[in-house]
Parts: structure tokens; C-alpha cells; sequence
């Protein structure tokens, strides 16, 4: 493996370097908007864990969005993706998932919404 | 910008659901701010990877191959209810942007397209993508201190919207203008919803 780094950007190698090659999650119920929190009480995560996965576990402790969760730890979205759904599959992120993929939101939820607007006015 | 200090930068735990909607426009057009007067943190930013090789632009000829880029996306939250949360996505409009579309739209109620009018032609592909993408979205007009006012039916052929599409004006300075815009979108999604689910989905 030595001087295999030599030439090439760290920077666009180390995203797939993390998720251990992949770009896509595991389920595809996961989105930018999907809530995540650290199950309790906390598991310890295996020695092999990455850093990017602990520090996300660790921003979880309390209710947060994917995509807020990124922006704090400063990821890309699509890395996040990857791992909070292999820390979903492992049992120590649980997930609160937005509108069901390829359904329409309903009128109940519609309504919730306009109200929901209507009162930040 | 201010960051959100850790204390406020969770959800109560009471939130079950989250739902989104995207601000799409061109640069400069509004999308931050109008994010950001709505939003209850200060907007966020984030970057997401994309991958070039699909896309169709070859004003790059010569450069083949693929190439990765980062698209910096801001947004904003806003607590419905003790149930809900709702998130705004600010999405650069330009075509070669599209693929990045794909999943923020998965799941989305809408998309609030913002447009200048001093660059109405800037939108006329975005809208196009929209309709074709099936994606229900209504025209808001950021209303700039120079703009030239124009009256609904002249942007609405300018724009060759169909006559169902909504469009409003706003300021995206503004919380309730913006708010307002947010509204009239999840009042024709609702509308949309209605007959839509009459009809058989492809």
C-alpha cells in the first residue's frame, strides 16, 4: 500500500474511505430529514468503529436531524447517510423517519403542516 | 454567522415526524435569506458530493471523465408542533445540479421555486425540470428594491406556467411574506393531493 496516496486528493478519497468504500446506504428509508437519537441506554460501539461514527453517535445524544447532524460534524450528507444507517442496523441509533417514500403526505399531515405555518405568522 | 450553541440545537423529544420542502432558484436570487427569516436556528450549512459524469453539460469539452464536486446547501428548521418539524432546503437551481435533486426531492412536499424577475430567463429550465419531474411546486417572486413590477398574468406567461400553478409575490426578507409563500405551496400540494388520489399512479 505504501505511496498509494501519492497524486491523489485526500480530500475526494477519504468519504469512501470511511463508509469502507460504499456511497449508498444500507435502507433506503433514510433521508436528510430523518430523525436520529442514540439508543438508550448507550451501547459501546465495536473497537473497529470509526471516528466519524462516534462523533455522530455522540452528536445523537439528543434528537437531531441527519442533516443537522452533517453540518455539525461538518460531513458531506451522503457520508452521514452511510453510516447513521449501518448505526441504525447496529442497534445504537433509532430513527424517526419523514414522509413514507413514494407516498403521498396525507391531508392530516397537510393539515398539520398549514397550521403549523399559520401560527408563525 | 452566529452557530446555534449546543444547549438549542436539539428537537424536543416529543418530535415524531419530520417533513421538508426546497427552495430551488438561481444564484443569488434569495434562497438563504428567505431560508434564513423563516428558519428558528440560523441557517446551516452543508456539502453534499456529487459526482459529474452524469450530467449533461458539455461546457466543459475536453474534460472528460468524472468529476467530483461539492455543493454547499444551506437550510433551516422550523418546529410545527410538539410533533412535528419542518425543514427548508435552499437547492441551487442550474441545471448541472439536478442529480443532487434526486434525494433531497424524494419525500418532499413541495418546492418553492424563487425567481428575479431582472433574470426571469435563469428559471425557465428549472421549471421545466419540475413539470417533468412531476414534483408539485409554486412561483414565488422575490421582490427586489429595483425590480420591476409586473402584474401576475404577464409573469405567468412569461414564465408559460400551467394555470394551475400557483405564483405569489414575496420578500424573502420578510418571516410572514415568506411564510405566506410556504403556505400558498402546501395549499395547492393539499389541493393536488386531493385529485391526485383519485387518479390511478403510474
Amino acid at each position: 500500500m505504501s505511496g498509494a496516496g501519492e497524486g491523489f486528493s485526500e480530500g475526494a478519497l477519504r468519504p469512501y474511505v470511511i463508509t469502507k468504500g460504499r456511497s449508498r446506504p444500507s435502507r433506503n428509508t433514510i433521508g436528510v430529514e430523518t430523525l436520529l437519537v442514540a439508543v438508550e441506554p448507550a451501547r459501546a460501539l465495536p473497537l473497529s468503529a470509526t471516528r466519524e461514527e462516534t462523533a455522530l453517535v455522540r452528536m445523537c445524544g439528543q434528537l437531531l436531524s441527519l442533516v443537522e447532524a452533517a453540518a455539525h460534524l461538518g460531513l458531506p450528507v451522503s457520508l452521514v447517510k452511510v453510516l447513521a444507517s449501518d448505526l441504525v442496523d447496529s442497534g445504537h441509533l433509532s430513527a424517526r423517519s419523514g414522509v413514507p417514500r413514494a407516498a403521498l403526505p396525507d391531508k392530516q399531515l397537510l393539515q398539520e403542516v398549514l397550521d403549523g405555518l399559520r401560527r408563525l405568522r | 454567522m452566529v452557530s446555534v450553541g449546543s444547549a438549542d440545537r436539539y428537537l424536543p423529544d416529543t418530535v415524531q415526524q419530520a417533513v421538508k420542502i426546497l427552495v430551488v432558484g438561481a444564484f443569488g436570487v434569495g434562497k438563504t435569506t428567505l431560508v434564513g427569516s423563516v428558519s428558528e436556528i440560523a441557517p446551516l450549512r452543508t456539502e453534499e458530493v456529487m459526482t459529474e459524469a452524469s450530467v449533461g453539460v458539455d461546457e466543459l469539452a475536453g474534460l472528460e471523465g468524472k468529476t467530483t464536486t461539492t455543493v454547499a446547501m444551506d437550510f433551516g428548521r422550523v418546529t410545527l408542533s410538539s410533533r412535528l418539524v419542518m425543514y427548508l432546503f435552499g437547492t441551487p437551481g442550474q441545471r448541472r445540479f439536478w442529480d443532487l435533486w434526486e434525494g433531497l426531492a424524494e419525500g418532499a412536499l413541495g418546492v418553492l421555486v424563487l425567481i428575479d424577475t431582472r433574470r426571469l430567463e435563469d428559471s425557465f429550465d428549472v421549471l421545466e425540470q419540475l413539470e417533468i419531474r412531476g414534483l408539485p411546486f409554486t412561483v414565488a417572486i422575490n421582490q427586489f428594491p429595483d425590480s420591476e413590477r409586473y402584474a401576475e398574468e404577464e409573469l405567468r406567461g412569461a414564465l408559460d406556467l400551467l394555470p394551475e400553478t400557483p405564483i405569489v409575490l414575496c420578500d424573502a426578507r420578510d418571516r410572514v411574506s415568506s411564510v405566506d409563500s410556504l403556505i400558498t405551496l402546501v395549499e395547492h400540494v393539499s389541493g393536488l393531493g386531493a385529485a391526485r388520489r383519485s387518479e390511478a399512479v403510474s
